[in-house]
């Protein structure tokens, strides 16, 4: 299996069969990563179109309906909160904001994450040992107490926080990169465009980046549910988007001060977080078998 | 070794530094000040404060005289809570979390490496699968979302257990806090020994120990488990990282007087010192804990060349 794959990576046109189509049809036979993504597709669909299904809008106050179980007549499919606000609706605008956070700081990170690693691992020698050292010891800090410093310190706005998750996850990133450039950087077609006098930066871009995606693609799919994990977990502290607007974190956090009465108001927006990080770490899962099926 | 400890030692230094002068500085970054209030202090009042904290003083300057208060242990004083100094806060809140995330840790290895080495055992067994699906949903339920969970079936429904504080400390009131900051872990744990062991299994000194014909129990536990471990002990600094975030939140849902407490209401309270002291502490212990780690895995891997 293992050389299967290194031999599609390093001379896919050889095979007739790109990386992709093969990672595809090995994704394919796996049950559990399919349906994970049917269900995603799903997900995001609901949460992009679903409001529209609902008459209320996400801080609509409904004073005559005041924590109501859920209930399809009314119009309330998930019921209300304490300040009589749909659930359903604000459960699938908390997705938007949730998945938005996720796919966006995921990219922050990827970016910093290539462009370093690949920087890192191209040149080698010094500039490679005095940039890891420095991802050392940035791995070592407690991130999650920045972020929350940072949060509280300067106000709670979302480019931030898309800013301040993304900072913190791209060191990951940038040690796989890296791993995967020292080896790239070997092969004949770098020599090749070496020899050609093709300027460094350029062939990272040119022909280091495009063949480390493979790697990349399967750690995309495991940060963002971890993103998301951050961001709820600052809605949940309260320091995360801000009211009306709302995020999973956010809901869970109010449903877990109402569950007493209305165990709906904690149990939909639970439920919606759990499976989308449930399915992503599925994706991921899969993706990374059929990618790379000897990992770690 | 001793070199080995010794650099690794000397390498925690500037991880440390650069630490404390992030969260220094960027807190005094930050707009708005610990004096600030609706109603603003007389020009004169204010100044005197400022001086009494040194605040007046250049930056650089305070940060040298916050460095050196630190080495003697000290926090400097509380800004929110006026009679108690940072380092005592933190003395009355550490013992609760730790006893919090020393028990959760506890649980996360002795369940998370026994379920994950009988899953490894009994690879593609139902058993496994189950093992498997399980620590899947434990993975991606966050804790701050299965604690209210817990709460609602064990403490609302059934009413078997405390639904919060810690009452007059008896193991009960520990026990949903203590589990909600666990289950992840063990779902991690369980995974990561699992596969480990899987490898072990098909190694070449595993088949000749059976050759032998060495009864499994022996094989198991003096050959396969030392190596099938490795990970998981490379694994234990950031599972303290994560209990120790984590119990930010579980502490405030249970409404535990710990650190993590005191961290987010001196957060939203801008009580400078008190946040700076929480993340100097936890990160200071962080970085610790991951030495500690790396010594103990150089010690039991014997390929590991130092």
């Amino acid at each position: 299996m293992s050389t299967a794959a290194e031999v599609t990576v390093s001379t896919p046109e050889e095979k007739g069969r790109s990386l992709w189509t093969d990672a595809i049809l090995r994704l394919r036979r796996n049950r559990a990563a399919v349906t994970a993504a049917v269900i995603l597709t799903v997900m995001t669909v609901l949460v992009i179109a679903g409001p529209w299904l609902s008459p209320y809008d996400y801080d609509y106050t409904d004073w005559d309906m005041i924590l109501v179980s859920p209930d399809l007549a009314s119009g309330h499919f998930f019921g209300t909160d304490g300040i009589g606000r749909d659930i359903y609706v604000r459960t699938l605008y908390g997705g938007r904001i949730s998945l938005l956070v996720g796919v966006v700081a995921t990219m922050v990170s990827l970016l910093i994450g290539i462009a370093y690693g690949a920087t890192a691992g191209y040149f080698g020698g010094r500039v490679d040992h005095l940039m890891m050292r420095i991802v050392d010891i940035l791995y070592a800090m407690p991130f999650m107490f920045f972020v929350i410093l940072l949060m509280v310190m300067f106000g709670r706005n979302i480019l931030l926080i898309f800013v301040a998750i993304g900072a913190i996850n791209w060191l990951d990133m940038a040690r796989i990169v890296r791993g995967q450039t020292l080896s790239l950087k070997r092969k004949e077609f770098v020599e090749a465009a070496e020899a050609l006098g093709v300027p460094p930066f350029r062939i990272i871009r040119r022909h280091i980046v495009p063949n480390l995606l493979g790697v990349v693609a399967v750690y995309v799919t495991l940060t963002i549910p971890q993103v998301i994990l951050v961001e709820s977990f600052l809605s949940f502290l309260g320091l995360g988007v801000q009211e009306p607007m709302t995020s999973w974190g956010a809901l869970v956090n109010e449903g877990a001060q109402e569950m007493e009465n209305a165990p709906w108001t904690l149990v939909f927006p639970a439920v919606f977080l759990a499976m989308t990080l449930f399915c992503f770490n599925f994706i991921g899962d899969g993706l990374r078998d059929a990618l790379d099926p000897k990992d770690r | 070794m001793l070199s080995y400890a010794l650099k690794r030692f000397i390498g925690a230094w500037p991880t440390l530094l650069i630490l404390i002068a992030l969260a220094f500085f960027m807190i005094r970054a930050a707009p708005g000040g610990p004096f600030d209030a609706e109603r603003s202090l007389p020009a004169e009042v204010e100044a005197n404060l400022r001086a009494a904290y040194h605040l007046d003083e250049p930056l650089p300057q305070q940060f040298g005289r916050y460095l050196l208060n630190l080495v003697r242990g000290d926090f400097g004083p509380s800004f929110q809570y006026k009679d108690y100094t940072v380092t005592e806060l933190i003395m009355t809140g550490f013992p609760v979390s730790l006893r919090l995330g020393g028990l959760a840790m506890m649980l996360a290895v002795l369940i998370g490496v026994s379920v994950g080495a009988l899953a490894a055992l009994r690879q593609n067994s139902w058993l496994d699968h189950a093992v498997m699906s399980v620590s899947m949903t434990g993975i991606s339920i966050p804790n701050f979302v299965m604690a209210p969970l817990l709460i609602l079936l064990f403490a609302i429904f059934l009413g078997w257990l405390p639904a919060g504080g810690l009452g007059d400390g008896s193991p009960a009131h520990l026990v949903l806090p203590v589990v909600s900051l666990a289950l992840p872990q063990i779902a991690y744990i369980s995974r990561l020994t699992r596969g480990s062991m899987i490898e072990v299994l098909r190694s070449n000194f595993v088949r000749t120990a059976r050759a032998k014909g060495l009864p499994q129990r022996v094989v198991l536990l003096r050959h396969a488990l030392k190596p099938a471990l490795l990970p998981v002990v490379s694994y234990l600094g950031p599972a303290t990282a994560a209990v120790i975030t984590g119990s930010v939140v579980i502490e405030q849902i249970f409404g535990v007087p710990g650190l993590g407490r005191y961290f987010v209401q001196g957060a939203l309270n801008r009580d400078y010192t008190l946040v700076m002291g929480v993340v100097v502490f936890y990160g200071v212990l962080i970085v610790v804990f991951n030495l500690l780690v790396d010594l103990v895995y150089a010690l039991l891997d014997p390929r590991v060349k130092y």
